[in-house]
């Protein structure tokens, strides 16, 4: 009897030390959200105007980028994907890992090749344990990421696409890499502090936009440099500005995923301490009954030896 | 009072700063160019790497050391996007 209460009080201290885990996790998850958010309205000054410059690019400039064109034949699409470094974010991970699963599938139904770039040590491990290649990866700032992180992603990446612009079924062109013709991203993203909605999208070859103008001429703008050159110069640029965007989205989802996995392992946790108090007292209680009755019933059966004598 | 121009000098991780200027001096790869109000619109792709400065009402100066940087004026103002954007020392009375 003694034993189990031993046991009891060890399962209530190591559930209770779980618990200040969870509820720091939280804690800390909460002021991260809020913190993710910020950087994400900060860069959307930024980004509203880069869509605005390519916008009246496009506009003004005849568009035959190698990046807006669709490649008449895809023989490989690459696929960025953004998890997180660490786990303890509840479905986050496995919502994303799954998203692009399901992408991967349609696309190798298509009967295109898939490359796979991954963002966060999660998707890094979750391919490298069931040994499928992975031709890029970064990891190491999936909670607060920077826009140099998002640069680095769009250079390889684009680095790839230009190189599968010369690949054939057979060969992998004059440069001999093996490239790839279009780009999808995998990514979360943030639509309250509850949802968060893993989805995937096109990255390049991207569309854009022309602006239809209601009434008046068009303001003829002037171009320092050439449209054309502008245009080359400016998306590369754009495509990093996605990125970003992309990969601040997924470390807001990131941290409102944490929060609310670390809020209901605390509110377990409370309620397993709960149950286990009460075992534990109803056990002691029980052992002191125990010892009670045996007490009285040794010294009843003294007693009773002593008025037989 | 002179007509302002209303500038906004954004950063990829931040908006730098906004306000009204008297008027805007950068440097695109085709040559420097001092923007005043009611500038023609212009498209421009800064240099690399190149400074901005903007003149306040009051004579006072704000300069920036801009990467990656694009330059665009429209009928409601000037823009400048870039990469990274350093506020540089305050320049020396030299001009």
């Amino acid at each position: 009897m003694a034993g189990q209460v031993q046991a009891l009080r060890r399962k209530v201290r190591s559930v209770r030390s779980t618990k200040k885990i969870a509820k720091a996790q939280e804690l800390v998850a909460t002021s991260k959200i809020a913190k993710a958010q910020e950087r994400q309205s900060a860069a959307k000054p930024y980004a509203e105007a880069i869509t605005g410059v390519l916008t009246e690019l496009a506009s003004n400039a005849s568009i035959d980028h190698p990046l807006l064109q669709p490649r008449p034949r895809v023989l490989r699409a690459g696929v960025l994907l953004i998890t997180s470094d660490r786990g303890l974010a509840g479905a986050y991970n496995a919502n994303a890992i799954r998203t692009a699963e399901g992408l991967i599938s349609r696309l190798r139904a298509d009967n295109k090749d898939v490359a796979l770039y991954v963002v966060g040590r999660k998707a890094l491990s979750y391919y490298t344990f069931r040994g499928r290649p992975v031709e890029a990866s970064w990891t190491g700032f999936s909670g607060e990421p920077t826009f140099a992180d998002a640069r680095k992603i769009g250079e390889s990446l684009l680095a790839a696409f230009e190189a599968g612009a010369d690949d054939t079924e057979t060969t992998y062109g004059p440069d001999g890499i093996r490239g790839v013709d279009e780009i999808h991203i995998v990514s979360t993203s943030f639509k309250s502090l509850m949802t968060q909605s893993a989805g995937s999208r096109f990255l390049a070859p991207m569309q854009v936009e022309e602006k239809k103008r209601e009434g008046g001429p068009k303001p003829s703008y002037e171009f320092e440099p050439e449209p054309e050159e502008m245009l080359a110069a400016l998306l590369p640029k754009y495509i990093n500005t996605r990125i970003y965007a992309a990969l601040l989205d997924s470390a807001a989802s990131e941290w409102a995923a944490r929060r609310r996995a670390m809020k209901s392992a605390s509110d377990n946790a409370d309620e397993l301490l709960k149950t286990y108090t009460r075992e534990m007292n109803s056990a002691r209680q029980a052992a002191i009954t125990q010892e009670i009755s045996e007490i009285v019933g040794g010294a009843n059966a003294l007693a009773a030896a002593g008025s037989d004598e | 009072m002179a007509k302002q121009l209303h500038v906004e000098v954004v950063a990829v991780e931040k908006k730098v700063w906004s306000g009204d200027a008297e008027m805007v001096v950068a440097r695109t790869t085709e040559g420097e160019l001092g923007v005043l109000p009611g500038h023609a619109p212009l498209l421009g792709q800064l240099k690399e790497p190149s400074q901005v400065r903007v003149k306040l009402a009051g004579g006072e100066q704000l300069t920036w050391d801009v990467t990656g940087g694009f330059l665009s004026i429209t009928g409601t103002g000037v823009t400048i996007l870039a990469e990274e954007a350093a506020t540089a020392a305050p320049a020396t009375a030299a001009h």
